[in-house]
């Protein structure tokens, strides 16, 4: 049982990650969300500020191709519908996606990850406005001034007025780097933040091997030689199927646990892979019927 | 078999149908909507969604395979998601928010509104016995974008133009659409700004007040006193209501910062944010009725008494809808009846 876990050590599975946050289900159990990381943040931005640019570009030349077949006569008309959708994207384009099911922009969802309440429970449609029109002041208005500041130049603007602009571009763009939730200072005012939502993928169990029964059997000894820390690594690495890796881990198992006359594996990566999911499996069953007694033996310093 | 003999990858076998059941369930909801669903599947995803948790449970337990452990994990909280998050229909969202979301978030900042329509007003105020006992002041309280012809070099005719035809040349939806972009974008500021301890929202509701009482100085300086109080309210009822509502929004933010009250800092300014920004979609609703009755509204209609039959009825209907004394809990409660 999780219970048994009395003294959680720092390289507990559990604990080790700093970036997993407690949401409680009111079923009652822990959904242990991760929070996106800065890079993922950025990149969902940059995404989504490209699919803006786009669509505006795609307006423009929509709407200067209608103005052209109409002989410039609805002229005021066209600027009128740009300037509209031009607003409408601008302050719009997040809060639609975000209002949608998915919690997500485009931008996010290509790097999986979601926009959630804070408190746990709905995310409601205020929130996602007043997340995103703190983007006018954390992004257009700091784009704008520079923008502003970059064509003025040499009209004599004054020095200091750039300066406090881009310090105060700084300010809100640096934000989410200090504060360990990564909340940008929209996030702070509307209670939500930005989790990691990847799509479920349930790969084959490594336990359900080609069946080595016979050739591999190791003994009490050979198996107590690891926890479940050195077991979730050994996972890692079958999953990450990297021969070199494969090798090198096949020669350390193969000498910490004294295996007779290693040379007699064949020197091939499916010989070695065979080996050490057989000894993966060994060991799995071994850990996880000490767990159902209520013993997590976390590594191989672990005496239990 | 020794592959069957673990305990957890047995348990994985029993279970995995379900699991995958609950995934293609989510998928379907997730990408369409709810009512893509049939009504076995309604019935079926939440006994889905417990079971799925209660694997997680176990296998956090039992297995120490990491991989079920974490489908399991991103499985179940993607249908927490899915179950516990807004499933309502945008009809019933908007309902809601025209009927109480809006008036209520509008009355629970009654006293910040009033504070930011009193500094719109003392900015008036100030900017108007300035401009009138020199009429230099002019030039720095109006930006040059917003003075066109309206200098104090003008005549009295040219002005009196100003206030009748000014829609002429320039084209009147391009000008009601710029003008409902610009205003926007200048209440979205004055909400966002409030995050700095109200200071810069307050500011910004000043000077609004400044421009306006500079612009009514000049105007009255050559006795257009009156035309010019039917030229502005017209749209300026809903125009600066929404401006001070914006300013008020942003205060409401500025000051649960600097006294969050019983609750922790984050949360309170969590839930202030959340309410001010309902706040604010409102302002925009309102700003894009100004921009109408604005672009078209006051070009087309040129009779000073019209004009003011107009603005003073919007404000009057505006002051209705907000204040108006009414229990939002049984409205809740006949909502939540009508749209089900």
């Amino acid at each position: 049982m999780s219970q048994a876990q009395t003294k959680p050590r720092k390289n507990s599975t559990y604990n080790a990650d700093k970036n997993v946050r407690t949401l409680v289900t009111p079923e009652g159990i822990d959904l242990r969300l991760r929070i996106a990381d800065g890079g993922a943040r950025v990149g969902a931005f940059t995404l989504d500020l490209t699919i803006m640019i786009i669509t505006l570009i795609a307006i423009s030349y929509a709407l200067s191709y209608t103005a052209f077949s109409m002989n410039g006569g609805g002229e005021e008309v066209i600027v009128a519908v740009w300037v509209l959708l031009a607003f409408f994207l601008r302050n719009f384009y997040f809060m639609f996606f975000e209002m949608g099911p998915k919690a997500a922009t485009p931008g996010k969802m290509a790097l999986k990850i979601r926009v959630a309440n804070r408190h746990g429970g709905h995310l409601k449609a205020n929130a996602v406005f007043a997340r995103n029109a703190m983007r006018e002041l954390e992004f257009f208005l700091p784009l704008s001034f520079f923008l502003s500041a970059l064509f003025m130049m040499n009209q004599g603007v004054d020095g200091w007025l750039t300066l406090l602009g881009l310090i105060w571009s700084f300010i809100f763009l640096l934000f989410p780097l200090f504060n360990k939730d990564r909340l940008r200072a929209g996030d702070l005012i509307a209670g939500t933040w930005v989790v990691k939502s990847p799509k479920p993928f349930l790969s084959k169990d490594l336990a359900e091997a080609p069946k080595t029964e016979g050739r591999y059997r190791f003994s009490q000894m050979q198996i107590d030689a690891y926890g479940v820390k050195e077991l979730h690594v050994l996972e890692n690495v079958l999953r990450k199927n990297d021969p070199k890796t494969v090798e090198e881990v096949t020669g350390r198992i193969m000498g910490k646990i004294e295996w007779p006359d290693p040379e007699k594996t064949e020197n091939t990566n499916a010989a070695r892979r065979e080996f050490l999911n057989a000894y993966y499996a060994a060991l799995r069953g071994k850990l996880e019927t000490k767990l159902l007694f209520g013993v997590r033996r976390e590594d191989k310093f672990d005496r239990r | 078999m020794s592959a069957i003999s673990l305990k957890s990858h047995k348990f994985r076998l029993d279970r995995e149908a379900d699991w995958k059941k609950l995934e293609l369930l989510l998928g379907r909801l997730e990408s369409r909507s709810i009512r893509s669903l049939t009504d076995a599947e309604m019935i079926a995803l939440p006994a889905l969604y417990r079971a799925t948790l209660s694997s997680l449970s176990v296998a956090r337990a039992t297995s120490l395979d990491q991989d079920v452990i974490a489908y399991l994990e991103s499985l179940s909280t993607r249908s927490y998601f899915a179950i516990y998050g807004n499933q309502t229909r945008m009809s019933a969202r908007l309902r809601h928010f025209f009927i109480i979301g809006w008036p209520q978030a509008v009355q629970n900042i009654t006293r910040e509104t009033i504070a930011s329509a009193l500094i719109m007003f003392l900015g008036a105020l100030l900017a108007y016995v300035l401009v009138r006992n020199n009429m230099d002041w002019y030039f720095s309280f109006m930006p040059e974008s917003l003075m066109g012809a309206r200098t104090p070099a003008s005549t009295a005719l040219e002005l009196r133009d100003t206030l009748y035809h000014d829609g002429d040349k320039s084209g009147l939806t391009e000008f009601a659409s710029f003008l409902f972009s610009h205003n926007s974008r200048i209440a979205i500021l004055a909400f966002a700004l409030g995050f700095a301890f109200a200071i810069p929202s307050a500011a910004l509701v000043l000077y609004n007040g400044c421009t306006l009482g500079a612009f009514v100085a000049l105007f009255v300086d050559k006795g257009l006193g009156f035309e010019l109080g039917g030229w502005l309210i017209i749209h300026g009822a809903t125009e600066l209501f929404a401006i001070v509502l914006a300013g008020a929004a942003g205060m409401k933010i500025g000051w649960t910062v600097a006294f969050p009250g019983k609750m922790s800092r984050m949360e309170a300014v969590g839930k202030a944010g959340a309410e001010a920004a309902s706040v604010l979609g409102g302002v925009v609703i309102m700003l894009f009725l100004a921009g109408l009755l604005e672009g078209f509204g006051r070009q087309l209609i040129t009779n000073d008494y019209v004009r003011y039959a107009i603005g003073l009825t919007t404000l009057g209907l505006w002051l209705a809808y907000f204040y108006m004394p009414r229990n939002f809990e049984t409205l809740e409660f006949d909502d939540a009846a009508g749209a089900s």
